[in-house]
């Protein structure tokens, strides 16, 4: 992997911020777009916009063919059995929501519960917190061991006959953990419940295979693996999406439309009403074939070295708390600190001024700082266009700023 | 390598209320208690406020977040301790003013606030800035309502 080469085809990383060169260290919160998704939105806008599913003229022939052209590169990318199961939405946001409303009013009541884990990102909390309020039933947390993982024999605990959903996270923001979700989604399934998988940091950085995982439901998002912000998509079964309800009505997911009933489209789009993101589904799918053009293996192999470099440099700093599991081996291409006193807000500023974007807060999971006992942190993540040179600035930085800091005080 | 251009946000006295923050706690009997957080980063600031006859006589705060955050809060409870409501509320409209880099009405002597001056700069930091002071006019509203 040429990772050189890789970066002329992202346009955004050659230019300098606050008189420095950008080092882009934000890609968990959004990904860089290569020119190739630039290229197709132009493309699209300029040769072809239409819309889709209707009409018989020629654009929009070209946009419809297009739009599930896209659908057919996703479910390659994730190994689905049918672009039946492949539904485009917003975002993971958006998909999350969907299976809580759809899936969870239908199928969950009084006394069910629902499982998820102390890790979860805010989109795999709330939803499940609307649901248990609306139906009465109990949302049950995994607990996390002391190194941000999660046990098996935690989630066999947890998991119970009266468990109806199992929602987790396959990579955390955070901690970087990567959950062992085929066997979870196993112990999901011998209690009789479904598996959910939140898989927006996952399905950016490794192959990602649904079927071998054979979880019931997989949402991500686009924008975090070099598509356009705006698009994500749902994974679902087509048995159990075969007979759940849509949750948006209106056009393009009818069928037939009479005064007081209506039928609805099969699938995948009973659940996509509405004009669906078209641009967005066709530079995510331009996304998909500059992610495999390059391979997936080779990019994970790639982040989990820039982890452990970043780790290891990191490490020496004095007075740094690294977040989650101690074995780069362990975790995906983030990497979770803070700083000896050093306000995360006040640290990401510094670093700001010599051009290096990191994030700084609470990262969308207050219940995840509650359990570090932090009210925020900072978080360096990494994508398939960075470098050790990226790394080693993100230290100097580092470095700069304590000292920086330990002068003002 | 210098950080001068962070020197104009990072003031020796903004630094010192950070590390020394005046009227931290809680008045035990205030007349208004006020919880304010930035959701978007998890600063989170407790103000309570002893407002009698249309005065502010006491304020203090407690909370968590960064330097600028903390630093602001502390210098708020300073500034309009013992001021007239109206006079609290022109400062803080004096204040955002300044945050947005506007001109501002320099009548009223806000004191070591004026070191905040520079993070209009930096824009990321201007809700940091203004949680204390929102929390503040909050507060008097929900009193005089």
């Amino acid at each position: 992997m040429n990772v050189n080469e890789i970066r002329r085809q992202f346009p955004i990383l050659d230019q300098e911020v606050n008189g420095h060169p950008l080092v882009y260290l934000d890609s968990a919160a959004t990904s860089q777009k290569p020119l190739s998704v630039i290229q197709t939105l132009d493309e699209y806008y300029r040769g072809y916009n239409s819309n889709v599913h209707r009409g018989v003229h020629t654009l929009g022939t070209r946009a419809t063919d297009r739009y599930e052209g896209a659908r057919e590169k996703v479910k390659k990318f994730i190994n689905a059995s049918s672009m039946q199961e492949v539904i485009f939405m917003r975002g993971t946001t958006t998909a999350i929501n969907t299976i809580a409303q759809g899936y969870g009013r239908e199928k969950v009541g009084k006394g069910d519960e629902i499982v998820i884990t102390h890790m979860e990102h805010h989109s795999n909390i709330i939803p499940w917190q609307q649901l248990a309020k609306a139906t009465g039933a109990e949302l049950k947390y995994v607990p996390l061991q002391e190194d941000g993982t999660l046990s098996l024999d935690d989630v066999r605990e947890t998991v119970t006959k009266n468990t109806k959903i199992v929602s987790i996270m396959m990579v955390s923001n955070v901690l970087g953990t990567m959950n062992p979700i085929k066997e979870i989604t196993k112990i999901a399934h011998e209690n009789g419940a479904i598996m959910v998988v939140d898989g927006a940091q996952a399905a950016p950085h490794m192959k990602v295979d649904v079927q071998d995982l054979d979880c019931d439901f997989f949402a991500f998002s686009g924008h975090k693996m070099g598509g356009p912000t705006g698009i994500g998509v749902l994974y679902g079964k087509k048995d159990i999406l075969n007979k759940m309800e849509p949750i948006e009505f209106g056009g393009e997911m009818i069928d037939f439309v009479g005064l007081q009933e209506s039928t609805w489209k099969e699938l995948p789009w009973k659940f996509e009403g509405g004009t669906p993101i078209i641009a967005g589904a066709i530079g995510l799918g331009a996304a998909i074939d500059f992610l495999e053009e390059v391979g997936l293996d080779e990019i994970e192999k790639h982040e989990h070295h820039l982890a452990a470099y970043a780790m290891d440099k990191m490490s020496q700093i004095e007075d740094m708390t690294i977040y989650g599991p101690a074995d780069p081996k362990e975790r995906a291409g983030l990497v979770t600190f803070n700083l000896a006193d050093v306000h995360p807000h006040d640290l990401a500023t510094v670093l700001d001024a010599e051009g290096i974007a990191i994030r700084a807060g609470h990262h969308c999971a207050q219940p995840l700082m509650k359990w570090l006992n932090v009210s925020s942190t900072a978080r360096a993540s990494f994508y398939l266009y960075n470098t050790e040179e990226d790394i080693d600035k993100l230290v100097a930085g580092l470095v700069k700023t304590k000292e920086y800091f330990s002068d003002v005080f | 390598m210098s950080f001068n251009n962070l020197d104009t946000l990072y003031r020796q006295v903004i630094m010192d209320h950070y590390k020394n923050p005046r009227n931290k706690g809680a008045i035990e009997d205030g007349s208004v208690t006020i919880e304010m957080n930035n959701p978007t980063c998890g600063d989170r600031i407790h103000l309570t406020l002893d407002v009698d006859n249309g005065i502010v006589k006491q304020a203090k705060f407690d909370g968590e977040g960064c330097s600028i955050s903390m630093a602001s809060a502390s210098m708020m409870t300073q500034a309009v301790k013992g001021q007239q409501v109206e006079t609290a509320l022109k400062m803080s409209g004096i204040f955002s003013d300044m945050m947005l880099g506007k001109e501002y009405d320099d009548s009223i002597d806000l004191g070591d606030i004026e070191a905040l001056q520079g993070v209009a700069k930096f824009p990321a930091r201007i809700k940091c800035a203004t949680l204390a002071w929102k929390a503040m006019e909050k507060g008097i509203d929900e009193n005089q309502s």
